[in-house]
């Protein structure tokens, strides 16, 4: 299939507008805006991220994750990290939320699919770790808005031996 | 005088135990000093006996993995008649790593780089210019893949000794086998390994892992937000069902904590969140479970968390999930961590389901907890950037009570009597 061929011909939405989209998703990371960030995703959505080096089509129904959020787990999550107990994150570590190779992969404005590149810094009491790979996302566009039906953070490291944890929205 | 006195670890005492007067206390120079970790290496992980791989993960002939066990590569397979091997990832001829894949199915292994090739037991099979070599070359097998000094295994846990004498590992583990059985008697086809591995890290010696992992009193304050968590998803803490909240020093060093919890066990204690399916699944389960063993251990395999620690670095934990979980030092600050979920072979895809999204919650780099713990560990270690001034760590909860709780530390004066028993007073 050629790549002209593959691209989605029932999308209202333009590369543009998802960069824009990713641009303000990171923006909203880097400043620990989660409550609207996860306003981004649509009721019912969830957030995975698989162990290092997973392949694509890893199902967290048979492979062990690191995070595997239905929407209610996600939305936990969101108020723990916002949350003084959760010691990891407190004070809040610093963090820049890199993108990059954004394109769309296919779908309709029902349901469209988007990778992107990311390399995310974190850096805590002297420490910077960096954490990066490929965001794969299933959106949807109505109303004007576009939004998060899935999205799932796949690692390239062989491994999180030097991270530690995945303690941020990477 | 013709030769030095031995110098040991210590002239004082590492591990200060006395008992007696309300005191254990532990230096804190053993979490920072090189010379412990060296002596830590030859005596500890030299001579115990060391978690490799569970038999699951290598379940066809043919089948392999790579494995680091305390810096050793391994190569762990399965031969074509279907019996564990066991070899250090290391060519005959020049030490390259013969093996570069984690895992896969093979029939032989070959070394790129003369491309010397190695049948499933390690025998060398072929070689460019093998005529160039002396007829008897290979008759007291030099040339093949050396294997590990010691393979054993107890209920599909394989382990590895370096110490071609020490005890057999049914006579190691001693009184862990009672609560290793009750985590392998949760299915009568028995249990595998679920889909990979966490391969994650502490910047924390890795002693404080082994004290961790079996921590009753730092549950309420360290994961507050899961408790959180916990509440928010089941409307309350529930019903913890059992009351037991007991340590046991089960003696060389192994120690496991029994406990009720409020959170839901896959095997087989259902919470609200499971609605009414998660429930029915956890009677039929329970009823299994009295059927084959009576209902008294039915019911302590359902309802009880067990977290136990086989010394030095193997970890069991029976709680919201199976998690088996491995530690090892890369040096005094850090230590590699690899956790795996254990579950029931042939459970039912929603129980597995189920099973995998409860371990997430609480386990793992991306848990609701383990992240949490991962920072404690890490602040421990930033702190005993003062152990010359600030110098002991306080073991001592509970020496005074005649019925300990799982919130006292008697589990980790087990760990750290036989630390001590190793190491101190051991030439460096």
């Amino acid at each position: 299939m050629s790549v002209a061929a593959a691209l989605p011909r029932r999308l209202s939405v333009s590369r543009n507008d998802i960069e824009n989209f990713l641009f303000e998703e990171a923006a909203l990371l880097d400043d620990w805006k989660l409550t609207e960030w996860v306003a981004l995703f649509e009721p019912g959505a969830s957030y995975y991220v698989p162990t290092a080096g997973a392949p694509d089509d890893a199902d967290p129904a048979t492979s062990l994750f690191y995070i595997a959020d239905d929407y209610h787990r996600l939305t936990e999550r969101v108020k723990r990290l916002l949350k003084r107990t959760a010691h990891v994150e407190f004070p809040h570590s610093r963090c820049r939320h890199m993108i990059s190779n954004v394109r769309i992969i296919g779908g309709d404005d029902q349901a469209f699919a988007v990778t992107s590149n990311f390399a995310t810094y974190r850096s805590k009491r002297g420490r910077t770790e960096l954490y990066f790979g490929h965001h794969n996302y299933v959106k949807t566009f109505a109303d004007g808005a576009i939004r998060i039906r899935r999205k799932t953070s796949f690692l390239d490291s062989d491994d999180i031996a030097e991270q530690g944890k995945v303690s941020i929205i990477i | 005088m013709g030769s030095q006195a031995p110098v040991a670890v210590s002239a004082s005492p590492l591990v200060d135990d006395r008992s007696a007067q309300g005191v254990f206390r532990v230096a804190r120079r053993v979490f920072v000093e090189a010379e412990v970790l060296d002596c830590e290496q030859r005596e500890i992980f030299g001579k115990c006996w060391l978690y490799l791989g569970h038999e699951s993960e290598i379940s066809t002939p043919g089948d392999f993995l790579t494995r680091s066990v305390v810096g050793r590569s391994l190569i762990f397979a399965r031969n074509k008649d279907g019996d564990v091997r066991t070899f250090f990832n290391t060519c005959p001829h020049r030490g390259a790593m013969v093996c570069r894949e984690k895992q896969g199915s093979a029939s032989l292994f070959r070394c790129f780089y003369h491309s010397w090739a190695f049948d499933l037991d390690g025998k060398l099979i072929t070689r460019p210019g093998d005529e160039s070599y002396a007829e008897n070359a290979n008759a007291h097998g030099e040339h093949n893949l050396v294997r590990a000094p010691r393979l054993e295994a107890y209920r599909g846990l394989y382990f590895i000794n370096f110490d071609r004498d020490a005890v057999d590992l049914s006579t190691y583990l001693g009184n862990t086998k009672e609560f290793i059985d009750l985590v392998m008697d949760q299915s009568p086809e028995g249990m595998e390994i679920v889909g990979g591995t966490q391969e994650y890290g502490f910047r924390a010696n890795w002693k404080l892992l082994a004290e961790n992992s079996m921590d009753g009193y730092h549950g309420a304050p360290t994961h507050a937000t899961y408790f959180d968590y916990v509440m928010s998803t089941n409307g309350g803490l529930g019903d913890t069902v059992v009351q037991i909240s007991k340590p046991h020093d089960l003696g060389s060093g192994h120690a496991v904590v029994e406990y009720g919890a409020p959170w839901g066990r896959p095997i087989a204690k259902a919470v609200q969140a499971w609605g009414k399916e998660g429930e029915d699944e956890a009677t039929a389960l329970r009823a299994s479970l009295t059927q084959r063993f009576g209902e008294a251990r039915a019911n302590r395999i359902a309802y009880t968390n067990r977290n136990m620690v086989i010394f030095p670095n193997f970890v069991i934990n029976d709680i919201m999930a199976i998690t088996l979980r491995t530690f090892e030092p890369v040096g005094p600050g850090q230590m590699r961590v690899n956790a795996w979920a254990l579950a029931p072979k042939g459970e039912a895809p929603e129980s597995r389901q189920r099973r995998l999204y409860n371990y997430l919650e609480f386990l793992g780099p991306g848990g609701f907890a383990t992240p949490d713990d991962c920072e404690a560990l890490a602040l421990c270690q930033e702190g005993y950037a003062n152990a010359g001034e600030a110098r002991w760590n306080d073991i001592s909860k509970g020496l005074n009570q005649e019925r300990p709780s799982i919130e006292d530390e008697v589990q980790m004066r087990a760990f750290w009597r036989e630390w001590s028993r190793r190491v101190e007073g051991k030439q460096i």
